[in-house]
Order: C-alpha cells, then structure tokens, then sequence
C-alpha cells in the first residue's frame, strides 16, 4: 500500500471517529427530545436506505420502486421478533388476536432477521421481475411494495401482524440495551453505528468485482453480457442486497418511531428516498448521505416555523400556517430539481481535496465524511 | 443565474437554521400547555373544533395561579396531521417547547404513537376524546377525561339490538384505524353476545368509492349500517347512501357528532343516530358564550365548519383545558413530573360533567352517553335519551 | 339468475361507472409517455386540482360559467406544468424528468393542502348529473349511466383526431422517432404542449364525473384514481390508447367485484376488501411477467 492511500484511509478513520465522537458528546449535553437528534437519527436512517437504492439505481441501473415495500418488510420483522413475549400475551399490543409467534430477540437479532426476511422477498419477488426492463420494472416493483402493504393489513395474518393495528413496545431506541447490561444505549449513536456499518459494507461491495460488474451492467446490458457477466445472477444480487439493507433501515425506522404500522409505507416514501437520492446525485454514495441530512433538516426542522406561525423572527399566524412549511418544503424541491438537474455531488464522492474548494459548505457537510 | 439561485437557497437555509436554533428560548413566566391535535388529515375537522374549545376556554381563563402567584398561560399548538407516523416529531414539538402538561389528541391511534416521546420527556398528557384503551392502558403519563371504546361499544350495540331492532348488523370500519376498528370490535362482542349476527369489512386508505359497501350492506340482509369511521369517509358514506338508496339507520360513535355531518345529511333522506359525550344546550351559558365567540372571528368560524353548532369535541376540549389548569394549581407547580403527580386526584365539574380519574390507568369515570339523532330538514341535531350505565 | 342480477348490479354498475373515469384519466398518462416516455406522477393531482378548482368556482359562480371554466384551467394548469417543469429538462436525463414530476405531484398536494387547511372539500351536486336513478331495480346516480358513454365517445373523437388531423399526424410522428420528426420540421414543443392539453382536458372531465360520485375532495384524492388509472395504462400497453381504455374499464369492474366478493360469489367476505388496491397490482404484474409490454403496447428492440 502506498504511502498517499494510506495516509487517505487514516484521515477517513480520523474523521469518522470525529463524527462518531461528537454524537456521543451531543448524547449527553443536549436533551434527549431534542430536535437535533431526530435530524440525526432520521437522517441517518434515510441515508442508509437512500444509500441502498443508490446501489440499484445508480450503480447497477436497475430502476427500482420498492424501497418502501422492503422497509415495511424489515420495520415488521424487527417489531415482531423483539417485543417481549410478555407484551405479545397481554392484551397491550395484540388486543383483537392472539400472537403466535412465542419468543422474543434482542435487538441485534431482530436487526439481521429484518434484512434477511426483506432480502429472501427480494429474491422471490426478483425471480419474475427483474427480466422487465426499465419503467416496466419501475412499476412492477411499486406495484409488489401496494401488495405487501396489503398483505401485511390482512385480518387473517392478524396474530402475526396485528392486522393493520399498530405494533409498539418492542425495543425502540428508548428500550435498546448495551449487549448483556441493563444500561441503556445511546439512541443516536446506535442509528449511526448501524447505519455506518451497512453503508460501509455497501461501500466495500461497490469496490470490489461485484461492483464493477454492476456499473459494467448500468453502463451497457449488451456490452457486459459479451463479456461474460451473468445478467441475472447479477441484477438479483444487486437487488436481494439492496433489499437486505433497506430492510435493516425500515428495523431502524420502526426503532426509531416507538410505533410502525404498515400504511405509512406508502408509494410516496419510496418517491421521498428517489427525491433523496437523485438530489444528492445518481451514483455518489456521499451525495446520497448529505441529501438526506439536508432533506430531513429542512424538512423537520429548519423550516419548521413555517408551520407555527412564526419564521425567521417574523410573526405571521395567517401566512404561516399548518402546511406551509410542506409548500415551501415541496417548492424548494422543485427548484432544486429543475436547475440542479446532477445533484449535489453529481456522480462524484466526497473528499478532502473537494472539500477544501468548498470550504464554505464543509461546515454542514462533515458529518457525512463518514466514507 | 444558477450561481445567483444556489446562494439564494444557501441564504435562506443559514438563516433558517440560525432561528430554528433559537427557537428554544423559555419564558419562565408564562405556563405552557401543549395542543396535540391534527389539522388536516381525515381527523383535521374534529381536531379544529377539539382545539377550538381548548382555545375558548383559554380565551375565557388566560392566567392560572400556582401558589400566590398569578402566570399567564400559552397554548403552544402542534399537528399532528391525523397521521400516526407524523405524530411522534409533533409529539417532540411540544416537549422542546417546555409544555407542563399536552392535551388531546382527537383520534386514538395518533394518541398512541405520539405517546412514547411524552413517556421518554416526562411529561403528562391528557387525551380529550380518544376513547381506544390503548391509549392510557399500561402507561402511567398518559391521561383521559372520555368514557373508553368497551363502555361506548356496549352501549351502541344494545341501542342497536333493544332499541331498533336489529337482529343482523353491518360494521364498517377503517383499515389500520385503532378508533373505528377498536369500537367496531367492542360493539360486536356485545352485539353477538345479546344474540344478534354480524357482517364487518374494512375500506383501505384513500378509498373513496362505498357503493360497494353499501350494496354488500343491503345484499347481506342488514337492519342497521354501523360505521364510526371518521368524518371525512362519513361524508361520502352519507352521500352514497343516499344515491343508492340505503334503507336502514345508520349508527355511528362520538366522530360523527360533528356539523361536517349534518351538512351532508341535510337534505337527504338518510338515518343517523350517533352516541356523543355533550349534547347542545346542556349548558346554555358555555353554548351561547361560545357561539358568540367562534362568531367573532372568520378563521374560528371556518375551523368549526363553517358554522356556530357546538360539537360534542369543542365541550370536551374546553374541560380537558380547565381540568389541566385545575391539575396544574393542585400541583403547584410548573414542573411537568410535578404536574403528572397531580392529575391522579384532580378533579372538576366541566360542562360535560364531573370529572374524575379512575387510579388504575388514569380514564375518567363516566357513566352517561348522550345519543342524538340527526334532522334531516334543519341541518340540526335532536337529543334523544341518554343513557346511564351503573 | 333474475334475482342474482337483481342484487349485484350495483357492483357492475359502479365498476362501469370508475372503470370510465380511470379511463380518461389514464389517456393522459398513455399519451404523454407514448410521446416522452415519460411517466407523469403528476397526472393524478392535476385531476385532484380541477376538483378542487370546481369547488371554489362554483361556490361564486353558476354552473354554466364554472364548469367551462375548470375545463379552461386544468389546460391551462397542464400547460404550465409542462412549460415550468417538463421543458427546461428536456436534455436531460430521463430520471430527471421523472423526479420533477414526482416533484410537481408533491406540490400540487401540498398546495391543495395549504389552500383547504387539510379537511375535505364538499363537492358541488351538479344538477341532472348528481340525481338518482333507479335502473333494473338498483338506484344510482345519472353520472353512473352517462360516464361510460361519455368516456367512449370521447374516446372516438379523440382517435379521429389522432388519425385525421394535422397535429395528430405530428404526434404520431413524435411518439414514433422523437429526433427524425424534429429533423422533418415537426414543431416538437407544440406538439407535446397539446398532448399536455389533452390529457389535462380529459383529466377535468374524468374530475367532473368522480366527484360528482365521490362528492368530497381531499389533498390525496388525486393518488389512488391516478395510480390505478396509470397501471391501467400499463396494463393495456403503454402508448395505445385503446389499451389503456380496456384497461380502465377492466380494473375498475374488477376492483369493484372484490369489494362485493362476498355477495357475488357467496363467499364469506372477510378480509378480501383489504385486497381492492392490491389486486390492481397483482393483475398488472402477472400481465407484464406474461406480455411485458402490455396487452396491446408495442415490442420495443435494444439497439446495440
């Protein structure tokens, strides 16, 4: 390894131990309901499954819809398979049915079995599917996240599902614990170790022979086809790991809100994380992390006064009122879309060297040199 | 142009943030009591007039005394959109707002969600009109000054089996929804255990098409069409039923006592009986002072539906007001833990009735539902007989 | 037999009756992505617009002058739409058009919900079209019985215009090879703005119709019609407008036959409502697995 590598991979290790750090500071000065931390927590968890649909869309070329699908999926199986059996029996949760699944996991557990059961309906639902091309495939993946919606509001999976009630009291990030203590961890950085590790491993399997492969497979069907790439083999993998890791940020999303249920996952969330992705720029996983801090801020918090009647020290109750902040927000959006059509980072990564030639921006952006 | 656009939006976003940062500042002066209510969603209608009766009376009681000292107090408003994965940031809203104490909300299944970030924040929360057991059960923060869904289901089925007749119901509620599916669940227990048959579907999100329902109702041999769904699908339940000529009484819960649905009955020739916590004219002071109130101001007129009918949910957000500032004096003290300590023995007369916590879950011990039925020709509602269980 | 007609009609009817309203709106959608391939989110809330647009005119203006009017608007508002957010990208890539209009839809939702406050909009009775009828023994509205001839004659004009006229012929050029027409001296942009139009023409008449049925107006209710009107147009091959006629009408009747799944079929009819939106889904899919271009789209070649 040459001496400039090196010294690159000690200074990303550096700066993430950074940012690591200061969430660990921020935990114990500012208060626990703060607003920052559920900029951060949410940021983070939309910059895992944002990340995860980069995988498909930026670098494999797979025009998929069915982040949502996938994070409901994992948001379920991470609820069912953490909530103590003890909330499961008494009538807290399950009230109309009684649960049939008789045991409980801590949270490490539930987060690998919510991957694995998003990645094992990937694999089946990719099976038909990923012979479509383009828009078709587009639509036949929004069309199979509408029907595990569906299913997952059945009556008749009621003591699995709850039928389409809310499922609550499982380890949230108030219940989550450090491994085999009683002391509770901190919420944030759990989101951010979590997340780091999965966009870690996403970065790794990009750089490696898989990786090419995929931007092979994004650049022309044909062309790596002659060169001996398995299409399919290839598109399925691509897609059942994508899918693994949006179903690890929809166990985080469930942590996250204390409460899931499976009509928040509508066709408009998989939208919001396209938005996401292609304001941070098609193919760049740093762009993907820095627009979904920047698009959960603004949308959570910075324009919340729009909301309350009250924005930039100016007082307008009649202006300012419920659903502005959505309007602003949704105009915004627009403008950005329409005049920076490449994203934030186009297809480009963060690094130092670019850094320093924004030096103004680097302030805000920090917290994503996390690659 | 571009460069010009991009450092317009950079402004923008400094400033922005700078000032959402400072939002934060606390008057220790003033008493804060956070609304958690929706203003727009299926409930925004039911949560507006919930939270113009919490507005009325703090129009009517602005100050409230703790010790010797008189505070002023500021209602610190959230929306939770109606939307329960919305519900926990409008939740924290209120928290970082410094409130003592949050009232509502309208709607069981926001109630829920937006609970565990009171339970985490400490601060107590008294729901107004969200009748799920849910809500308080299990929990020591979470209050109600409502009769619960068990006690509301109960009564609703025996109305529909001794007082109309009906030996076969219809139940209709929403997919996902805690508070219609939950009083559609307790009315059927009842409803089968008195010896009576039952027909219950669900409709989807976003639904806006019921002739199918109605036309599973009337194929199916149903005498009465039960459906304490939210006022939005109730419009087009009241509207449809018409069209297609539905031929039997429909019966609904306490979201159904609202103005939304007599300008959809109007008119028409449909049969609405609801169960409801106040009746109009039980107390001629509160009614009139209110109606002269919403009145006064076009905006409050347009969040009561256009308007001056007092709701059952504007009565009730008046109590949970007082009943609050009641807690609060008792507690003597600002402090929310204080406060939560407080509510257990508090104890008023609204204008709903008297209001006491029971030390088990903290609900309110209620023992009378008020039924009215609406009149189709003076877009009003006529009371008919409570009735009181022991 | 008589008796099970008798009692199911209704179903029928009503299924008619959306079938016929996604139909129109799912003509907008064919026509733009047979002419962009582009895939315009942003249909469904234009058709929630012209809604909500009714119901602010006519709460100050008579029926003659508003209807008129919300048809003029809702061109207009596709106009724009086209000239503001479709335009500018034209160059672009093709996911960038369909973020803006994925990013358009958020807008006009979140403009609906600013301007109503988030409650449900009452929706104008429209005289003659919002009275009962009793036809075979099941009451419904007029509007049930019209939409459906109304849908195919305008259907028919439509197709005479596409066959017969000067702009019908330079869209067909379009949609065929979008860059030779550009070469032949076809004036692209005016093309596309009429296809815009259009499809916004027959998006304000199918709002006409389905909120005379459906008489409140929400923020989102532009969502679900739009989504199942656009796998209507998948489903009868995206690009044809026959297919996405058949289509609709398909869905619509079908969505409505599970809904009654318990009186038609005399099964117990537990739970299958859940499956009213999803089956939409599941019949799209077998279709594309099976004919992935649709039951009349047509077979698109890679060029290597």
């Amino acid at each position: 390894m040459d001496r400039a590598k090196k010294n690159h991979l000690i200074r990303i290790f550096v700066a993430i131990a950074v940012v690591y750090l200061a969430v660990l500071v921020l935990e114990f000065t500012l208060r626990p309901t703060s607003i920052l931390f559920t900029v951060l927590r949410k940021g983070a968890i939309y910059s895992l499954v944002a990340v995860s649909m980069n995988l498909l869309n930026g670098f494999t070329g797979l025009f998929s819809l069915g982040q949502a699908g996938f994070m409901l999926l994992g948001a379920y199986t991470y609820a069912i398979f953490t909530m103590p059996v003890s909330v499961k029996e008494s009538e807290r949760v399950y009230r109309y049915y009684e649960c049939i699944v008789g045991f409980d996991t801590g949270s490490f557990v539930g987060l690998i079995a919510a991957g694995l059961v998003a990645a094992f309906f990937a694999f089946l639902i990719g099976l038909p599917v990923l012979r479509l091309k383009s828009d078709y495939l587009a639509i036949a993946t929004l069309g199979f996240a509408e029907i595990i919606r569906a299913i997952f509001q059945w009556d008749v999976l009621g003591p699995l599902t709850n039928g389409a009630n809310l499922l609550r009291e499982y380890k949230d990030l108030s219940r989550i614990t450090l491994p085999f203590t009683d002391i509770p961890f901190p919420p944030t950085l759990f989101v951010f170790i979590v997340a780091g590790v999965c966009i870690l491993l996403i970065v790794l399997l990009i750089n490696s022979s898989f990786g090419r492969a995929f931007k092979a497979i994004r650049d022309d069907e044909t062309a790596a086809e002659a060169m001996g790439i398995n299409l399919f083999k290839h598109k399925e993998l691509s897609f059942v790991i994508s899918s693994f890791f949006a179903g690890v940020s929809g166990a985080l999303l469930a942590a996250f809100q204390y409460t899931v249920q499976a009509q928040q996952f509508e066709s408009m969330m998989t939208y919001e994380i396209l938005l996401i992705v292609v304001i941070g720029g098609i193919g760049s996983i740093s762009g993907s992390c820095i627009a979904s801090f920047l698009y959960i801020a603004l949308s959570e918090w910075w324009l919340r006064g729009l909301d309350m009647g009250k924005f930039l020290g100016i007082s307008a109750p009649d202006l300012f009122r419920s659903g502005f902040r959505r309007l602003v927000f949704s105009v915004i959006i627009m403008v950005i879309v329409l005049f920076f059509s490449k994203g934030i980072m186009g297809d480009k990564e963060l690094s130092f060297e670019r850094m320093k030639a924004f030096v103004k921006r680097a302030g805000r952006k920090k917290k994503e040199t996390a690659k | 142009m571009k460069k010009r656009l991009l450092f317009v939006l950079m402004l923008l976003l400094t400033a922005a943030l700078l000032f959402a940062g400072g939002s934060g500042e606390s008057d220790s002066n003033v008493v804060k009591i956070g609304v958690f209510e929706p203003a727009s969603g299926d409930n925004g209608a039911g949560g507006k007039q919930e939270t113009l009766g919490i507005q009325y009376a703090n129009y009517l009681t602005p100050t409230v005394t703790i010790g010797d000292t008189e505070y002023p107090v500021e209602l610190v408003l959230a929306d939770n959109e109606s939307s329960n994965d919305r519900a926990a940031t409008a939740a924290a809203t209120l928290v970082n707002a410094d409130v003592s104490v949050v009232l509502g909300s309208y709607g069981s299944g926001v109630s829920i969600a937006g609970s565990d970030t009171f339970r985490i924040a400490g601060v107590p929360a008294i729901g107004i009109t969200c009748t799920n057991p849910q809500v308080t059960e299990g929990n020591t923060h979470y209050f109600r000054i409502c009769y619960l869904d068990p006690f509301q289901g109960t009564v609703l089925a025996n109305y529909a089996y001794n007082t109309l007749g009906a030996k076969k119901v219809y139940c209709l509620a929403k997919l996902g929804d805690d508070y219609s599916g939950g009083l559609v669940n307790y009315f059927i227990e009842r409803f089968e255990e008195l010896g009576g048959e039952v027909v219950s579907e669900t409709f989807p999100d976003g639904n806006s098409d019921f002739t199918s329902y109605i036309a599973n109702a009337k194929n199916s041999g149903c005498e009465v069409f039960f459906s304490p769904v939210s006022t939005e699908a109730a419009q087009l339940i009241i509207n449809q039923a018409q069209s297609q000529n539905l031929g039997m009484p429909i019966l609904a819960g306490d979201t159904w006592d609202s103005n939304v649905i007599l300008q959809a009955a109007k008119g028409t020739s449909v049969d609405i009986t609801v169960t409801t916590f106040y009746p109009e004219g039980a107390d001629p002071e509160f009614d009139e002072g209110f109606k002269e109130w919403v009145n006064a101001d076009a905006t409050r007129l347009a969040n009561n539906g256009g308007d001056d009918t007092v709701a059952a949910v504007t009565a009730m957000g008046f109590d949970a007001y007082n009943f609050a500032l009641q807690a609060i004096s008792n507690a003597g003290s600002t402090d929310p833990g204080d406060v939560m300590e407080a509510i257990w023995d508090t104890e008023t007369d609204g204008v709903t009735g008297h209001i006491a916590l029971d030390d088990v879950n903290g609900d309110a011990i209620r023992n009378t539902v008020y039924v009215k039925h609406a009149n189709t020709e003076t877009g009003g509602w006529d009371a008919l007989p409570a009735v009181v269980v022991d | 037999m008589a008796e099970f007609f008798h009692q199911n009609l209704s179903y029928f009817l009503s299924g008619i009756s959306v079938g016929g309203q996604y139909a129109l709106i799912a003509i907008g959608y064919t026509m733009v992505y047979g002419i962009l391939r582009l895939i315009n989110f942003a249909h469904g809330d234009v058709f929630m617009c012209a809604g909500l647009i009714m119901v602010y005119l006519s709460a100050s203006l008579p029926f003659v002058i508003s209807v008129p009017l919300v048809l003029v608007f809702t061109v207009a508002l596709g106009f724009i739409i086209e000239r503001v957010a479709y335009r500018p990208l034209r160059s672009a890539p093709r996911m960038s058009v369909m973020i803006s209009a994925i990013g358009v839809s958020y807008l006009l939702q979140n403009a609906a919900l600013y301007f109503t406050g988030g409650l449900a909009k009452v929706y104008p009775a429209l005289p003659w079209l919002s009275d009962s009828v009793v036809i075979f023994g099941a009451s419904t509205r007029m509007v049930t019985i019209v939409t459906p001839f109304l849908t195919v004659v305008l259907v028919i004009l439509l197709t005479l215009l596409i066959k017969h006229t000067k702009i019908g012929m330079a869209m067909r050029a379009v949609s065929r090879d979008f860059e030779t027409s550009q070469l032949m001296g076809i004036r692209i942009n005016r093309v596309i703005s009429i296809t815009f139009m259009i499809g916004s023409l027959l998006a304000a008449v199918a709002s006409l119709l389905y909120f005379t049925n459906y008489a409140s107006v929400t923020p989102t209710s532009g969502s679900m019609p739009g989504l199942k009107a656009f796998v209507a147009a998948v489903f009868g091959g995206i690009g044809s407008i026959p297919g996405a006629v058949i289509g609709a009408f398909i869905i619509g009747i079908c969505e409505n036959i599970i809904k009654g799944g318990a009186s038609i079929f005399g099964i117990p009819g537990s739970g299958w409502t859940t499956f009213s939106d999803a089956f939409t889904f599941a019949f799209l899919i077998v279709i594309l697995v099976v004919k992935p271009t649709g039951l009349f789209g047509e077979k698109s070649v890679d060029k290597v």
